[in-house]
């Protein structure tokens, strides 16, 4: 294995595309030192994109927005007081990913890239919005979170390029967003369902919403019908009943080691709710 | 096959080795320069017995390279004593028997070390919520909150 | 006359909690575990695994691993001894495959090499050709007819004519007419219960540095709970002479019964005496888990018969336990277990021991008990229910005490589990409120313990301080508990006393850290060494003195005079005496060796209040209490960490830990991640309550500790899990999905 740190990410870009064999980036390594650990895969090049200047900061955009860098720990998001403030589900979701001791190193864009169908922080991205930048050979785009992931281990990403930053939407007024996800323990597991709920509310009217899950399917789940459900409407209990019941028709899941077809998708409907009425209290309590 | 030469400080001391690029910063620690207090229960940072810190953040040292230890302050547990005495949390640790058998007692100690630096005043559920990445199969982690708990008292009375 | 230092009231020493002496060595890193030890020359090893159930192994070329660079040696079975029968015939077959691959995970060559990263690249190089067999892995489907015979021929005598070959042993006890008992019960309730092979989940992984010439010689370090035990078995694996193998026990991180046996240390020898140089081999986490020893599964039948008074008329019960593809499932423990803790007229109970395509079961804290308790217990918490009958009341009236005849044979000594009953319901927590989806169940646990072959000397300093050396691996703070009970007959501060753990080449035979019988046997055996001592001293003091030797003797760590008759001297404290011990005969020592079989049983009862989600299935243990005779608490803070420690595994093994193969009989969860043992945000603070009820088999009382704490807590778990879902729940692990399905059948039946 070749070990590489590069400097800019023209460099790291060049690596990759120059590179044989299978390549990977590098940033927190809580997945790629896993899958070396465990014989699933052995980079034959890996890239080290740490040194890389801006990686490693959170900057409020002129819009009001966010640009995450892609070596941002999710210790570092929790400790971000006003990322929270602004997207406290998003932040939450990354916070749930492993221990303290992971917190240290694992990242958003690690966490997207490595495409598990499970990752927290990926429904909460798509429920907020979050775009990514992606350079490559060809120069650089952008593209909405949800479009990286092409199924278990998969990403849509080309050979060569390579996320350089995240982009977090405004938050605006009125809007909040929640992440819940069910594990049998408290800590240290992967999500066997998860569910990410963001709102925008005027009064007690919901104005925006998107709501999404995670565990579910091959690649986490827009329900895109939620909006629908939800918008122009409080959150009573029959909103409540809609959306766990177009959640649940969302799930696409399989039966595995960690949870069941029936059980998942009768979870997914429990957490849609549950997720739905944290993030309308931080939406209403935002309006205020 | 060609390995990586690594400058860093651990523990105060500046420190070189040279590496292959797939060796873990534990591995290095361990097998290198002989610091066999952090430990390798999993190999997957799913146990904790590894932890150290890297410029003051808690890690496991079995999910980061050595070669990315370059030029970055490693703390482990050989350097929570200051010669011979001992931290608070290792003396509350002895009188409270946190400890059984002491295999994830290094990794624990880094751990709430990390902590009680941060969060000076901590509840019970922080402190649980923030060693859940320690595993200890002894002791069913009482005595090692209770001890947590009370170092962090006894600390802050101190200063 | 000889010493006897025997009472169980008045201790100075025994009853207090004094730092551990090895508390500063683990405390800052200092303490060598079993992969923190290195030689001049060192090599790594790794093992290559068999990645299926069940395979005849056709051919294995190691071509390629061995013309890798730096690789020094391979071994495969023709390496180890020939002729082997017996257990160490199973042991070796299970460290190194033979013709057959008998579970994923299975052992068929290793290799040494001059780092740990090419030792690992040569194994993935060594290439095996498999023809892949039919498997089996459930204890049920084992036993049916026309499942794989997993080796012809593996039966013993006991087993019945008709059962499949996979039946291996069978035991059968009891006493009564079980039909007539039950013919006399108001209500009798009979239920099928299962539960999963758990693992003990040691933090610590095997390790082992070994080294080994051509000329028969061996040096051994490993973490192990009995070294005496591994040089036994590993000279037997290698065709040596006992004596020629030194074998060091190192810190272990951790055993819970799954350090009793050896795995890899005979491969590190092996390889060593191949390479001609030291070899360290060390288990990854998933080898820890694929290739060591965990528990037996279950599926498990029990029948109760009751009054409405609460009186229990007849008990059976029907234990099935798979103990991987190996006889020694302890189905015998679970069947002797089951009823102990009652006093029945009509009982009988049935083991059978099951091979299926697993790894080779071990002990695991109370093996076998545990799984017993479950299915017991909880079949009388639903009498209980059904009857309207108050679960500690109907324990108390049909509990076991001194003079009754236990379910398996035996008249009881001197017992403690009305006491720890009497003690559960008078803690607050048994009548404590509960909040809304909670529910309380309680348990009682019941465990033999066990003495065996031990051997500790005791050596005096010039000082007056003393030097224990004992052969059992502290595995939880032992070493502060031996240290106690020297200090107690030697009347010298707790400090003046340093404990070692001896190698085989330094003390006589000691048998394994297990059968919870460290503080008992090895403590036994540390108050006669020091009373050993102690005759001496006073023999000393009379020479001095010119008196007889009993007109001496021994209080506070002085040499008195016995009265006034005696002679009119100052009291000779220790350190005097030492002092000039090489010119008043030599060395003062103390030693002692035997076999004792006073270990007194122990009983538990636990409390436990769960909360379940019922949308989701997700339980949460609220509030615990563990109540259990110890006998006599020599370091009660250790004791105390005995009980948490077990009630936690036991929450483990009640929620959410399971092995969970596929089916092409792989394991699918070998990692820390999907094997889920309790985190610290999982638990609650665990309560505990010392009951000491004195074994009569042990100078100060002393009863072992370290299993019973483990009995009740399935059981305990699944009455309150029951309690607050409403719903009975008969399988273990009860993960959340589980749950959530026993909610909706009973909503839907």
């Amino acid at each position: 294995m070749q070990y590489h740190r590069p400097a800019t990410f023209e460099d790291a870009v060049t690596l990759a595309a120059g590179a044989q064999g299978v390549t990977r980036f590098l940033a927190g390594g809580t997945d790629v030192l896993v899958q070396m650990r465990s014989d699933i895969v052995t980079p034959d090049t890996l890239i080290d994109i740490k040194a890389i200047p801006g990686t490693h900061d959170i900057t409020r955009q002129e819009d009001g927005g966010w640009r995450i860098g892609v070596a941002v720990t999710g210790a570092e998001m929790r400790e971000h007081a006003e990322l929270d403030r602004d997207w406290p589900g998003l932040v939450e979701a990354m916070d749930l990913i492993g221990s303290t001791q992971v917190q240290g190193r694992a990242t958003l864009t690690g966490n997207l890239c490595n495409a598990s169908p499970a990752a927290d922080s990926v429904p909460a991205m798509i429920a907020a919005g979050v775009t990514a930048t992606i350079t490559g050979p060809d120069g650089s785009r952008t593209a909405p979170v949800e479009e990286i992931p092409a199924g278990p281990g998969k990403t849509s990403l080309a050979r060569g390029e390579m996320i350089t930053a995240l982009h977090v939407p405004p938050r605006g007024t009125g809007g909040g967003d929640a992440y819940l996800r069910f594990i049998p323990r408290t800590e240290m597991d992967i999500a066997v369902v998860g569910c990410g709920v963001n709102l925008v509310v005027e009064g007690d009217t919901i104005t925006h919403a998107r709501v999404t899950l995670g565990a579910v399917a091959p690649t986490a789940v827009l329900v895109h019908a939620a909006e629908d459900a939800l918008v122009g409407r409080t959150l009573d209990e029959e909103a409540l009943t809609a959306l766990a019941d177009l959640a649940e028709a969302s799930c696409n899941p399989i039966d595995d080691k960690r949870g069941t077809i029936r059980f998942r998708t009768h979870v997914a409907g429990v957490l849609a709710r549950r997720a739905a009425k944290i993030a309308y209290d931080r939406a209403k309590g935002a309006a205020k | 096959m060609s390995k990586l030469h690594v400058t860093t400080k651990v523990n105060g001391d500046t420190v070189e080795f040279l590496c292959d690029p797939r060796e873990t910063l534990l591995d290095v620690l361990r097998d290198r320069l002989g610091l066999t207090g952090a430990k390798e229960g999993c190999g997957t940072g799913d146990c904790g017995a590894c932890s150290v810190t890297v410029d003051g953040r808690l890690v496991c040292s079995c999910l980061m390279l050595g070669a990315e230890a370059e030029g970055k302050e490693i703390a482990t547990v050989e350097g929570i004593a200051e010669g011979g005495a001992l931290h608070p949390l290792q003396k509350k640790f002895i009188e409270y028997a946190a400890l059984q058998c002491g295999i994830c007692t290094p990794g624990i100690l880094v751990a709430a070390k990390n902590l009680l630096e941060k969060t000076p005043d901590p509840t019970e559920e922080q402190v649980r919520y923030w060693l859940a990445g320690n595993l200890c199969r002894c002791t069913g982690y009482d005595k090692i909150i209770r001890a947590v708990m009370d170092t962090a008292a006894e600390m802050r009375e101190a200063s | 006359m000889a010493l006897d230092s025997s009472k169980t009231t008045g201790f100075k020493y025994v009853g207090t909690r004094p730092d551990r002496p090895d508390g500063f060595d683990k405390v800052t890193g200092r303490a060598k575990f079993g992969a923190d030890a290195t030689a001049p020359g060192m090599l790594f090893a790794a093992i290559k695994r068999s990645p299926h159930a069940h395979a005849r192994i056709l051919r294995i070329d190691t071509t390629k691993a061995l013309a890798m660079e730096g690789v020094k040696a391979v071994v495969t079975r023709a390496d180890f001894a020939t002729g082997l029968t017996g257990e160490n015939w199973n042991i070796l077959e299970n460290v190194m495959a033979g013709d057959t691959a008998l579970y994923d995970g299975h052992a068929v060559a290793a290799v040494a090499a001059t780092s740990a990263l090419s030792a690992r690249d040569a194994m993935k190089a060594i290439e095996v050709e498999y023809e892949i067999l039919p498997h089996v892995t459930d204890v049920d489907k084992a036993m049916e007819p026309g499942a794989p015979v997993i080796r012809t021929g593996a039966a013993d005598a006991s087993v019945p004519e008709g059962l499949h070959p996979n039946v291996v042993r069978y035991h059968k006890s009891g006493h009564g007419d079980v039909e007539a008992g039950f013919a006399e019960a108001d209500l009798v309730i009979e239920d099928h219960f299962v539960t999963e092979a758990t693992h003990q989940g040691y933090i610590e992984p095997h390790a082992c540095l070994g080294t080994l010439g051509a000329d028969g010689k061996g040096e051994l370090w490993c973490c192990t709970q009995g070294h005496w035990n591994v040089q036994k078995v590993c000279a037997a694996l290698l065709g040596l002479e006992t004596s020629q193998l030194r074998v060091t026990a190192s810190e272990i991180g951790g055993g819970f019964g799954g350090k009793t046996t050896v795995f890899i240390e005979p491969v590190a020898l092996a390889l060593s005496r191949k390479a001609n140089r030291p070899v360290k081999l060390v288990m990854t986490r998933a080898e820890v888990f694929k290739a060591s020893g965990p528990t037996s599964s279950t599926s498990m039948d029990v029948r109760i018969g009751m009054k409405t008074d609460g009186t229990i008329t007849a008990a059976e019960g029907v234990f099935r336990l798979q103990g991987g593809a190996f006889p020694g499932a302890p189905m015998e423990f679970t069947a002797m277990c089951a009823f102990a803790p009652y006093d029945l007229k009509h009982v009988r109970q049935v083991g059978y021991d099951v091979l299926t395509n697993r790894p080779k079961q071990a002990a695991y804290r109370a093996p076998g008990s545990p799984m017993a308790a479950f299915a017991v217990e909880s079949v009388i918490d639903e009498l209980c229910k059904k009857l309207d009958l108050d679960p500690i009341d109907t324990r108390l009236k049909n509990a076991s005490h001194e003079g009754t005849r236990a379910s398996f044979g035996p008249k009881w000594p001197r017992i403690g589990l009305v006491e720890t009953l009497e003690a559960a319901k008078a803690h607050p927590h048994y009548t404590a409120p509960l909040a809304p989806g909670q529910g309380r169940g309680i348990s009682c646990g019941f465990w033999f313990n066990h003495g065996g072959e031990t051997s500790v000397s005791l050596a005096m300093s010039e000082d007056g301080s003393a030097q224990i050396m004992v052969g059992t691996p502290d595995i939880g703070g032992s070493r502060a508990s031996m240290a106690l009970m020297a200090a107690e007959v030697l009347g010298i501060p707790y400090e003046n006393i340093r404990c070692t753990i001896a190698d085989t080449a330094s003390l006589g035979y000691n048998e394994i850290s297990h059968g919870s019988r460290v503080t008992y046997a090895s403590g036994l055996a540390t108050i006669k060494a020091a009373e050993a001592a102690v005759e001496e001293l006073c023999a000393r003091a009379a020479a001095k003195w010119g008196i007889p030797e009993d007109a001496v003797y021994w209080e506070d760590g002085c040499a008195k005079p016995s009265g006034p008759n005696a002679g009119d001297f100052e009291p000779l404290p220790i350190a005097e005496i030492t002092a000039t011990m090489g010119a008043t005969g030599g060395p003062i020592n103390g030693h002692f060796e035997a076999t004792p079989e006073g270990a007194g049983v122990s009983f538990a009862t636990h409390i436990v209040d769960a909360e379940v989600d019922r949308e989701t299935g997700s339980t949460k243990v609220v509030r615990y209490t563990v109540v259990q005779d110890a006998g006599k608490a020599v370091h009660p803070t250790y004791v105390e960490g005995q009980f948490q420690g077990g009630a936690a595994q036991g929450i483990g093994w009640a929620l959410n830990e399971e092995y969970i193969y596929g089916e092409d009989g792989r394991l699918q969860n070998a990692g820390f991640l999907d094997y889920r043992i309790p985190v610290a945000s999982d638990l609650p603070m665990i309560d505990t309550v010392i009951v000491e009820v004195p074994n009569p088999g042990h100078p100060f009382g002393v009863r072992g500790v370290g299993e019973t704490s483990i009995c009740p807590p399935l059981a305990a778990i699944a009455n309150a899990v029951s309690a607050a879902a409403g719903v009975r729940m008969r399988q273990l692990p009860m993960r959340p999905s589980r749950i959530l399905e026993a909610l909706d059948s009973a909503a839907d039946g």
